[in-house]
């Protein structure tokens, strides 16, 4: 028998970034897999640029910084497909190319590489896009073939339109839900979305607290304004953002408390923007806002140490 | 401290050693807000050499009559003269420049640098070392107004002082002339310039270092 003598902590468990990092792209393949039947194979090389570009760009910077290299970690492909799935599928490759770079070096590696950004990288790269070529990230190609029962789209390949949120009533709530409708590649699939979650959860890389609350708050506000709640969460980016984007571990409140705070005030800012903003959709920016309150939730949120008393103010 | 330096050192403080933008970093509010083109920058930076030159040389002839308790209210009212006095010429002259710097021309008056100077220099120097001080301080002040304008111009338009430099083919990127893409050229060349200064006067250590070794 082999005997091994080493010190404390003896409890081994398989998690490192490497294996989270792997879990979350497990919990992605039914989206991506989803996207890219929906959408073509188009989105199929969305992806690839944007996931390829990510990882060079890590790979470059470090070397050229003299850092060592952790492309191993597979964070930058997590980034790269998040930041895909993003995407609608009709953009030309340089922009997903362009928005791993920036993603990858000006969010993660200018603030101290992984753990340290403190917006999510692939939600900034988004925005940034966004905002830089509108024209080119608002034409939605409605998908290529349909889930299940649907209305009739024969006879037309790809047909730009706007989102069930510009366009609401078009679309059954069953349409919304497997994703037979016009937007980017990753969030239109809910049904993909929801194994992932659940995937997620099983494997315990998230807790429940952010995605159900973010969706849960989303679905009440919009009920309060006079919206159809149902539809609020189903269409849009609201799912893919509260299960892949808003529980990055780097960008969200460490405590119970801090998350419930960060996943309501999600929620309150998409259906803010959406109600009264000049975007149709506002899930990136409101994680983006709610990523910057962090670090002062997690603040007022420290739990008091056992056996320690309770400071007064 | 300057009253040994020659004229040329007082100058090249204010352009390279302590450069307003980069290195003291004050003014920064002009410097993202109004530097959404290259021409901006120019214009911006001007203006406000000239009301570091003219208050730096009132301030500093007067420095012996403004009694000390109220120095900060007649170094503002001296500033204040300036401003309206090269508000009143844009306005005058180059209207299109003048409704384009809008509220950040009146705003020289708080513009952190001018006070900086009054305070820190013209209210203890003679009249020709201020005059230069602010000369300096101006000209560094516009060429790092020129530098972010000029990256953000050609990025986010594609053109250079209004020409166009990077052909049909570039799409540009509009965040770069929005306030965000201000802050992101801005804290990078601040981090570049940063860095190489700092490696520049690491090696000047190490070499000194190594003369006396």
């Amino acid at each position: 028998m082999k005997l091994r003598v080493a010190a404390a902590p003896h409890l081994v468990t398989r998690e490192s970034t490497r294996m989270l990092m792997l879990d979350v792209l497990i919990a992605l393949l039914p989206t991506t897999a989803a996207g890219i039947y929906l959408f073509g194979l188009r989105a199929a090389w969305v992806l690839c640029a944007s996931v390829v570009a990510a990882v060079v760009s890590e790979f470059l910077w470090q070397k050229l910084m003299k850092r060592p290299v952790r492309v191993g970690d597979l964070s930058a492909v997590v980034t790269g497909l998040i930041l895909g799935l993003n995407l609608p599928s009709t953009v030309p490759l340089w922009i997903p190319v362009l928005g791993s770079a920036m993603a990858i070096i000006l969010v993660k590696e200018l603030f101290g590489g992984i753990g340290h950004n403190f917006m999510n990288p692939a939600m900034f790269a988004r925005a940034f896009l966004l905002a830089s070529f509108p024209a080119r990230m608002i034409v939605f190609a409605l998908p290529e073939r349909l889930l299940g029962a649907s209305q009739a789209l024969s006879g037309v390949d790809a047909v730009a339109s706007a989102t069930p949120l510009v366009m609401q009533g078009n679309w059954s709530y069953m349409d919304l839900l497997l994703g037979n409708i016009p937007g980017t590649i990753g969030e239109v699939s809910k049904i993909a979305i929801l194994i992932g979650f659940l995937y997620l959860l099983f494997v315990g890389t998230i807790r429940w607290e952010i995605p159900v609350l973010f969706a849960g708050s989303t679905a009440l506000l919009s009920w309060i304004v006079g919206a159809d709640p149902l539809a609020a969460v189903l269409s849009g980016g609201v799912l893919f953002g509260a299960v892949f984007m808003a529980t990055d571990y780097a960008t969200s409140p460490v405590y119970t408390a801090g998350k419930c705070i960060y996943a309501i005030g999600c929620g309150i800012m998409v259906v803010v923007i959406r109600q009264y903003g000049n975007y149709p959709e506002g899930v990136t920016f409101a994680i983006l806002l709610m990523n910057c309150v962090t670090p002062l939730l997690d603040r007022f949120t420290v739990r008091r140490v056992y056996g320690t008393v309770k400071k007064h103010a | 401290m300057p009253k040994k330096n020659s004229m040329r050192s007082i100058f090249l403080n204010g352009v390279l050693t302590e450069n307003p933008t980069f290195r003291l970093v004050l003014g920064t509010c002009p410097a993202i807000a109004v530097t959404t083109n290259a021409m901006n920058g120019v214009g911006m930076g001007i203006a406000t050499t000239f009301v570091l030159l003219g208050s730096n040389i009132v301030i500093s002839m007067l420095r012996n009559f403004i009694p000390n308790k109220v120095r900060i209210p007649a170094f503002v009212v001296v500033i204040c003269t300036f401003v309206t006095i090269i508000q009143l010429m844009m306005q005058a002259f180059v209207p299109a420049l003048y409704d384009a710097l809008g509220i950040f021309l009146p705003l020289i008056v708080v513009n952190c640098i001018i006070l900086a100077r009054a305070e820190a220099f013209a209210c203890k120097n003679g009249v020709l070392a201020s005059a230069v001080d602010g000369l300096g301080m101006g000209v560094g002040f516009t060429l790092a107004l020129i530098l972010i304008g000029g990256i953000r111009e050609v990025l986010g338009a594609g053109t250079f002082l209004g020409m166009n430099v990077l052909g049909a083919g570039f799409e540009p990127v509009l965040l770069m002339i929005l306030p965000p893409g201000g802050f992101i050229v801005y804290g990078l060349a601040l981090g570049i310039i940063n860095a190489i200064g700092n490696r520049r006067s690491k090696v000047t250590a190490a070499g000194k270092e190594g003369v006396q070794a």
